[in-house]
């Protein structure tokens, strides 16, 4: 059986919060003397991932999968239990493990703000031990698979959120990690550069065999790149499998689009005691289960003058915004 | 840990930073003309203080414009690379982007503290260096080797005094997330380093060459250059900077197992 690249046995983690009433005298109370409490944000997980794995970290906000990348990638101390990146006991950050891994963040950024990316490019090729010769081949590779030729040579304030973004990933890559930490990557990027950078992580992930655990609010990102997905709700997991999988369990109806060749069936149709999720004129989407699907549909065709139909599963991002809200699989 | 490897990237920090200055022309303009006005108006200052007096603790004119020179190189070494390196560690905390510098194999010291660079600050440095040159000239101070030595090492024992200081007041932002006005409190007491040591009470004497050794730092250099210093001094202020330098190194390490990383 192939060895686990992570491997998480009873991980958890609590943070020190101190809160405040509201009001000056809440402020001045908490000036003074800070009611602190401890909370735990990861309780007590275990998981596995293979070599070459894409995996998506499924939660709402707050949830606590943040805190599991920052564990994993040896940011932040974790409180009790197990922990092995690449063999690794990442909160040790040892110069070997560091150069396996990395980090991205959406939200925040390592390029010099004021320089052309290519100057953060080649620093950091300095700092991760590659040759110049070497360092220049993998900018040119990267930047072609990123389509940013151009961009390397313009101020980073001068670029847009989508070419900063793709900078961001080209400095993050620079040094050829095997294992990728991707926190919210699409965030805040057009239709466009979202596509184009899952295009990349897909194309990198084939030809690397990286290792890749991403966490993203655009279910898109989760849905065209991993096929496996961690649920996490509260700090605990809920759901470790395939998405196909979660998907199905999760979504036991089906919406079928009825087009009916008279008003009179469509408005009979509509009457009959279906739970309904959209009618416009003659065409009435009904919610079924997956089991009765084929009695009632038998049933409807032979009751009504059904012209066409449509057999639809419902849209993912309902289905997960659905998980995240209930925080159950 | 590589010394090559270190000087390389040293090289390209510096060149990164300097660019990324240079990017802003006024800005660097003006920061040289705030360096020599800052300079006249302290000599100018001194002279109102002695001007109804011939010395000051002990110090006269010449004596104590030594003083000024030593502090306006160590004032040019923290606005070039102190001040925009260690007052960022309190952002880099804030904001979270401590996470890069921490995820990069390289020291986590050496790259937040060396990473920037504030060009200005070297006109500083060249004009605190020109007015020893001057001080030596109207102070009649012979130049040798062990003078030079004597003089080279306390001035470095001064500046790891000074950043070691400031190094471990920004540290403490990772329990305290803002430290601003700690930092600032450090910069007003680097003022008094302008003035010879022996001219405060005996209680603040103590106060500033033990607790907060900043008197101490320009005032033993400056006796380095009068030839008055004694051997105790030196080595005293050489063990004190080799144990604020590693009391500060430590203190980073502990600190970052609490370094708990800003929200996403």
């Amino acid at each position: 059986m192939e060895e686990n690249i992570i491997q998480v046995e009873n991980l958890s983690k609590s943070f020190d919060i101190s809160s405040k009433e509201p009001g000056l005298k809440g402020t001045l109370k908490h000036f003074f003397k800070r009611e602190k409490k401890s909370i735990e944000v990861i309780k007590n997980i275990n998981f596995g991932i293979k070599k070459g794995e894409i995996v998506g970290f499924l939660g709402a906000n707050g949830a606590g999968k943040t805190t599991i990348l920052k564990m994993l990638c040896g940011l932040i101390y974790p409180s009790q239990g197990k922990l092995s990146v690449a063999g690794n006991l990442p909160y040790k950050r040892r110069s070997n493990f560091l150069k396996n891994i990395t980090l991205i963040m959406g939200q925040k950024q390592q390029l010099i703000w004021d320089l052309p990316p290519i100057e953060s490019f080649y620093l950091n090729a300095a700092i991760y031990d590659i040759e110049k010769f070497e360092a220049k081949k993998r900018i040119k590779k990267l930047s072609d698979m990123l389509e940013i030729e151009k961009e390397l040579y313009i101020p980073v304030r001068k670029l847009s959120l989508g070419q900063r973004m793709k900078s961001e990933l080209l400095a993050a890559l620079i040094h050829k990690p095997n294992i990728l930490f991707l926190d919210e990557p699409t965030l805040g990027l057009d239709i466009n550069a979202q596509r184009n950078l899952r295009k990349f992580l897909q194309i990198y992930n084939k030809e690397t065999d990286a290792t890749i655990c991403l966490t993203s609010h655009y279910m898109k990102d989760i849905t065209s790149l991993c096929k496996r997905v961690i649920c996490i709700h509260e700090g605990c997991i809920t759901y470790d499998g395939k998405l196909e999988k979660l998907l199905k369990k999760i979504s036991p109806v089906k919406d079928i689009l009825f087009i009916c060749r008279t008003d009179k069936d469509a408005k009979e149709l509509s009457n009959s005691g279906f739970i309904i999720k959209n009618k416009n004129q003659n065409e009435i989407t009904i919610t079924i289960k997956k089991e009765a699907i084929k009695s009632t549909l038998k049933m409807i065709l032979n009751k009504f003058d059904i012209e066409d139909l449509y057999i639809n599963e419902p849209p993912v991002d309902e289905i997960i915004g659905n998980i995240l809200v209930k925080g159950k699989v | 840990m590589k010394i090559s490897k270190y000087i390389k990237i040293y090289s390209l920090f510096l060149s990164t930073s300097i660019a990324s200055e240079l990017e802003y022309k006024t800005n660097v303009i003006i920061d040289f003309i705030t360096a020599i006005l800052s300079l006249v108006g302290s000599v100018f200052l001194l002279t109102i203080f002695f001007q109804n007096t011939d010395n000051i603790g002990g110090w006269n004119f010449e004596q104590a414009l030594i003083i000024q020179g030593i502090y306006t190189i160590l004032n040019g070494i923290t606005n070039t690379w102190f001040n925009p390196n260690l007052t960022e560690i309190v952002k880099h905390i804030r904001e979270g982007t401590l996470d890069f510098v921490l995820l990069k194999p390289l020291d986590s010291q050496f790259f937040i503290s060396l990473n920037k660079i504030a060009p200005s600050g070297f006109l500083e440095i060249i004009l605190g260096v020109a007015l020893l040159f001057y001080c030596i000239g109207i102070n009649q101070i012979n130049i040798n080797i062990s003078f030079l030595v004597l003089c080279i090492t306390t001035l470095f024992c001064s500046i790891i005094i000074l950043y070691s200081l400031w190094f471990l007041i920004s540290t403490t932002t990772i329990w305290f997330v803002k430290t601003w006005n700690a930092t600032e409190v450090l910069r007003s007491f680097l003022y008094i380093g302008r003035f010879p040591l022996n001219s405060f009470s005996f209680s603040l004497r103590i106060f500033f060459s033990i607790f907060v050794p900043i008197a101490f730092i320009t005032t033993i250099p400056s006796e380095v250059f009068l030839g008055i210093a004694k051997l105790w001094e030196i080595l005293f202020e050489l063990i004190v900077a080799g144990i604020f330098f590693i009391v500060s190194r430590r203190f980073w390490l502990f600190a970052l197992k609490y370094y708990t990383s800003a929200s996403s």
